[in-house]
């Protein structure tokens, strides 16, 4: 039975959250702490909630019970025991202390690379617009995208697309970015230059928690791996010791056996 | 048939169809302005409100919808003053008419592209920590405007032609125009021709300046 943790260095704490969608229960009890620095990677059968707990780490979407605090601070609720949803200006607040990055990118059709990067970091950073500029300049340099800052979406490929919403989450200084499934879309040959940023963001301690079915990927650049099935935490542990092909979990087991058969 | 035609009246009364081709533009810049207005607010409000609101507004549309312009146009003009104790001129009664219309017509608009809005991208403006009121002003209604915009030219154009109504409480504008020249020099084909004209040569024009608009939304940057 997972227990919550009170461990006080933990910048993500997940405890016991449980969710519905009317009779069918998503999230059941999960608990997880991730550690500043760490790189934690969810994977599992679709349907197992992986994405849901992602979406409720910056309060896309509620949960019916159990805590999410982030640097100690309960993220949707104003009070875990209560339950009393915080302001929309609260959560506005609390969401900008998260980055998201999303399957569908969900870029601002209207707005250029930079502007998109920029929109955040002036109205809710408060910066000028040529601070932000700058800002947005330092970040699409960092994906590789320096010389597409006046570009629209729709004249982007998927891949640039991509590295524009990762710049767009980092660029706001989270304390943690969130991935959900970001590479999913991707035609096969523009993967590698998203999780090439990725792994870049890792080596500078960005503190990650995403989902993704890149099996290698995860097993390289994880610092620990939750293997969810049914709602609930199956199997957590460092990349080596939950992708071993000998794991005595079951579901596990046939989850590892059925993607290495569909993906090798 | 012996009928050859002869503009010539026409032309020395020009400037009653030019007068009121003006007229027509006037009335419908205005009303269009009104019901913008209206239907922004309104189906903002219908997509965030409960099902009272909504009812509500789903009737305003319903009835205007349902009910031919010209009745609406006799109501407020000659039913209203009747019942309530308001003086107003015909063209005010009209402008006032057409608003409200338009705006019946223009909350479907943009309600359904309100609700065309990619749910991704809303969730991209929470994620980055906007509030409700900076979602709706910098996410969703760029984005509404966008997918709208064909539409919104369709019906922009459509209240144009329907400001020839106003001619039915003879407010001067172009169909007014057509119809004195009509009863005082029984030049019946050549007027309309010429009126014809007109109103397909505005349409055109209304209708390339809004393509204009459209394109310059997709590429602005």
């Amino acid at each position: 039975m997972a227990t919550s943790s009170n461990n006080s260095t933990a910048l993500l704490d997940i405890a016991e959250v449980s969710k519905s969608f009317g009779s069918v229960s998503v999230l059941r009890s999960v608990s997880l702490t991730v550690a500043k620095g760490e790189v934690v990677t969810v994977i599992g059968p679709s349907g197992s909630g992986k994405t849901t707990l992602l979406r409720c780490v910056n309060f896309l979407e509620s949960y019916d019970s159990g805590s999410i605090r982030i640097d100690g601070k309960e993220v949707g609720y104003r009070d875990a025991g209560t339950r009393q949803r915080r302001s929309e200006r609260d959560l506005a607040a609390m969401r900008a202390e998260t980055g998201m990055v999303f399957q569908g990118f969900n870029l601002f059709p209207h707005l250029t690379a930079a502007g998109n990067i920029m929109l955040g970091l002036t109205k809710v950073r408060g910066k000028s617009s040529a601070e932000a500029r700058s800002i947005a300049e330092h970040w699409l340099g960092r994906v590789g995208l320096g010389h597409k800052a006046d570009s629209l979406p729709a004249e982007l490929s998927g891949g640039q697309q991509q590295r524009v919403g990762i710049a767009r989450a980092v660029a706001m200084e989270p304390k943690i970015l969130l991935l959900d499934e970001i590479t999913s879309a991707l035609d096969p040959e523009l993967v590698g230059e998203v999780l090439a940023v990725v792994r870049s963001l890792a080596e500078d301690g960005m503190t990650m928690v995403m989902v993704t079915h890149e099996m290698a990927f995860a097993r390289d650049a994880s610092s620990r791996i939750v293997f969810m099935a049914d709602g609930g935490v199956s199997a957590v542990g460092p990349p080596r010791e939950v992708l071993a092909a000998e794991t005595t979990n079951e579901r596990l087991r046939t989850f590892l056996a059925r993607f290495r058969a569909s993906h090798f | 048939m012996g009928y050859t035609l002869n503009f010539n009246l026409i032309w020395r009364h020009f400037d009653k169809l030019w007068g009121g081709l003006l007229l027509s533009l006037e009335l419908a810049v205005i009303s269009i302005a009104i019901g913008i207005v209206i239907g922004l607010v309104l189906a903002v409000w219908y997509v965030s409100a409960g099902r009272v609101v909504r009812g509500i507004i789903a009737a305003y549309v319903e009835f205007i919808r349902n009910v031919p312009l010209i009745l609406l146009v006799y109501l407020v003009f000659y039913g209203l003053p009747t019942v309530v104790d308001l003086v107003y001129s015909a063209q005010t009664s009209f402008v006032a008419t057409l608003a409200l219309y338009s705006g019946a017509y223009l909350v479907e608009v943009f309600r359904s592209g309100l609700e065309a809005v990619p749910r991704g991208q809303l969730d991209a403006g929470k994620a980055i920590g906007l509030t409700p009121w900076q979602r709706l002003i910098h996410v969703r209604l760029p984005t509404m405007m966008r997918i709208t915009l064909p539409a919104l030219s369709n019906t922009f154009i459509s209240l144009f032609k329907d400001t020839s109504v106003a001619s039915v409480i003879s407010v001067p504008e172009l169909t007014y125009g057509a119809q004195w020249i009509n009863f005082n020099t029984f030049r019946i084909v050549e007027v309309y021709l010429v009126v014809t004209a007109m109103y397909l040569m505005t349409g055109y024009i209304l209708l390339f300046a809004l393509r204009l608009v459209e394109r310059w939304y997709r590429t602005a940057r």
